[in-house]
């Protein structure tokens, strides 16, 4: 295992040295020590590593992540895994505002509880959150699931399109255009499988199902240019 | 964006490392606004004189003034500690009416930055490790206090213009956000008597507060108040004598999170402002919720 020591080397150093790795490494267990709430803790990776971050962070770790797996034992400031593209991120702690944010791909868990804006604008990244999720999350989301195990704040899924939330406790309010939706079986399989792989012990029928309900100025043909 | 710190302490032992401590936050948010940074420490000792902080940007002449002149204007003993921009004056209680208006008379060009029992405002322009060095917070002993380091949007970088701003006896504010209807709110307040001093949204923020908590509110109630006759964004910190209070605007984007040990409460913009107190790895660790009003007394 590699061990990178952000108390005696500079951040740069590292995110060059994780960014260099390709798919052909052989060093793929990574260890980042004192990350001391820094930001931009391995960001930009682009290969099939594992890294371990052992403590809390700041803004934006892992954003841009592709194929990396990378784990947080803390947790995390604003923007954890923005615009992720593919691999997982992890936070056994909790997340602040706009986890996930804009996510194309990948996978996001956040075992504690997510702030304001979770997965705001997501664009096919899954993201589970173990316990509660703040206001405004799933704001104009697109693509992806979102699960929450705990419960959500206000305006779940404003001007959302086409992504699903899945919440197992209780929704404080829907924003503008979401609502409840049935749950088949194709639902609960996506939803099942995205509980196992993240390790949570809930049930997938324990959850509600909300989306789109395509009432918004451009789900309107007639609006169409 | 600017960067916001606060430490409230429960086990008074600390007390005598609060300036350091404070000091160091506040170095830790340098990046989050290099314009100015100011600094509020409440004694921990009660004191029988009022504290009036005050500034001038000529403060050999000034200082040597109201040295020499103010105690036979006022009629009573003054104490003058100076520390480099600033003094703080100690004297009766009952004079501090007649020791502003003297002020304004010996030396027009002089600031208040505080007035109150315990606190003490420190402000300048610079970095927030410079600012500290000038009046050296970092040996500094307290209960309790604030600090900000400021990136300006709503007005000009001056020492005026710093935070934490003052409109109260022993009530202080600092914020991170901006305040969509300082202009009327100004207009109202200066309507029923409150003296605002700039055109910063800030200090309306604050006298806003010390208006309601002069009408009868209690900081809570008042903190409460902002939540509806407020517009726009704001993340608050207030110090008062015996506490210390936060509050978020509703839509909540400017960034907080608080730490509570056994021995303090603590408030950062960032994480990366605690992660050096004392057992902060065992700390209860959490963001505050919007539109919520948190609040700790001695």
């Amino acid at each position: 295992m590699q061990v990178f020591d952000l108390g005696s080397n500079p951040l740069r150093e590292l995110n060059a040295t994780l960014q260099a790795q390709n798919s052909n490494t052989n060093q793929i267990n990574w260890e980042v020590q004192n990350p001391r709430g820094r930001h931009a803790i391995a960001v930009g990776l682009d290969a099939p590593i594992e890294v371990r971050v052992k403590g809390s962070t700041g803004y934006y770790l892992g954003g841009m992540n592709q194929k990396a797996q990378i784990t947080v034992d803390g947790s995390v400031g604003p923007g954890v895994a923005e615009n992720m593209m593919s691999g997982t991120v992890i936070v056994e702690g909790d997340a602040s505002q706009y986890a996930g944010a804009t996510g194309h791909g990948g996978l996001l868990v956040i075992k504690g509880n997510a702030s304001s804006r979770c997965g705001i604008s997501m664009k096919g990244i899954d993201i589970v959150v173990f316990g509660d999720v703040g206001h405004m999350s799933a704001f104009m989301a697109q693509s992806g699931n979102l699960v929450v195990c705990g419960d959500a704040g206000d305006a779940l899924g404003d001007s959302l399109y086409e992504a699903s939330l899945f919440v197992r406790g209780s929704v404080k309010s829907l924003g503008a255009d979401c609502m409840e939706k049935e749950m088949r079986e194709e639902h609960l399989d996506i939803l099942s499988n995205l509980l196992k792989v993240s390790g949570s012990k809930a049930k997938a029928e324990e959850f509600r199902r909300y989306g789109s309900a395509r009432k918004l100025y451009n789900f309107n043909i007639d609006n169409a240019y | 964006m600017c960067g916001i710190v606060g430490l409230f302490l429960k086990d008074q032992s600390l007390a005598p490392n609060l300036g350091s401590m404070l000091t160091n936050m506040l170095i830790t948010m340098t990046e989050r606004g290099p314009d100015s940074a100011g600094i509020a420490i409440y004694d921990s000792t009660s004191n029988a004189n009022l504290k009036l902080t005050v500034q001038s940007s000529n403060p050999e002449v000034d200082f040597g003034l109201i040295k020499n002149n103010l105690s036979i204007m006022i009629e009573s003993s003054v104490s003058v500690e100076i520390k480099d921009t600033h003094a703080v004056l100690k004297l009766p209680r009952e004079k501090i009416t007649l020791a502003r208006e003297a002020l304004a008379k010996l030396c027009p060009g002089v600031r208040v930055m505080s007035v109150g029992e315990k606190v003490e405002i420190f402000k300048e322009v610079g970095l927030p490790r410079e600012v500290a060095d000038r009046f050296s917070i970092s040996k500094m002993s307290g209960s309790h206090g604030i600090g900000h380091t400021r990136m300006a949007t709503e007005s000009a970088v001056t020492t005026m213009g710093a935070h934490p701003f003052s409109t109260g006896q022993d009530q202080c504010l600092v914020h991170n956000g901006s305040l969509s209807n300082h202009n009327s709110l100004r207009r109202k307040l200066k309507r029923q008597g409150v003296l605002i001093e700039t055109e910063n949204d800030t200090e309306v923020g604050a006298a806003y507060l010390s208006y309601k908590m002069q009408q009868g509110s209690t900081l809570k109630e008042a903190l409460e108040s902002c939540l509806k006759d407020l517009d726009g964004f704001f993340t608050f910190v207030v110090g008062t004598k015996d506490g210390f209070g936060v509050v978020r605007d509703p839509i909540a984007c400017k960034p907080a999170i608080m730490a509570e040990t056994d021995q303090y409460v603590a408030f950062g913009s960032e994480y990366r402002a605690l992660v050096d107190l004392p057992k902060i790895e065992d700390a209860k660790v959490w963001e505050p919720e919007p539109a919520t009003v948190y609040f700790w007394s001695h």
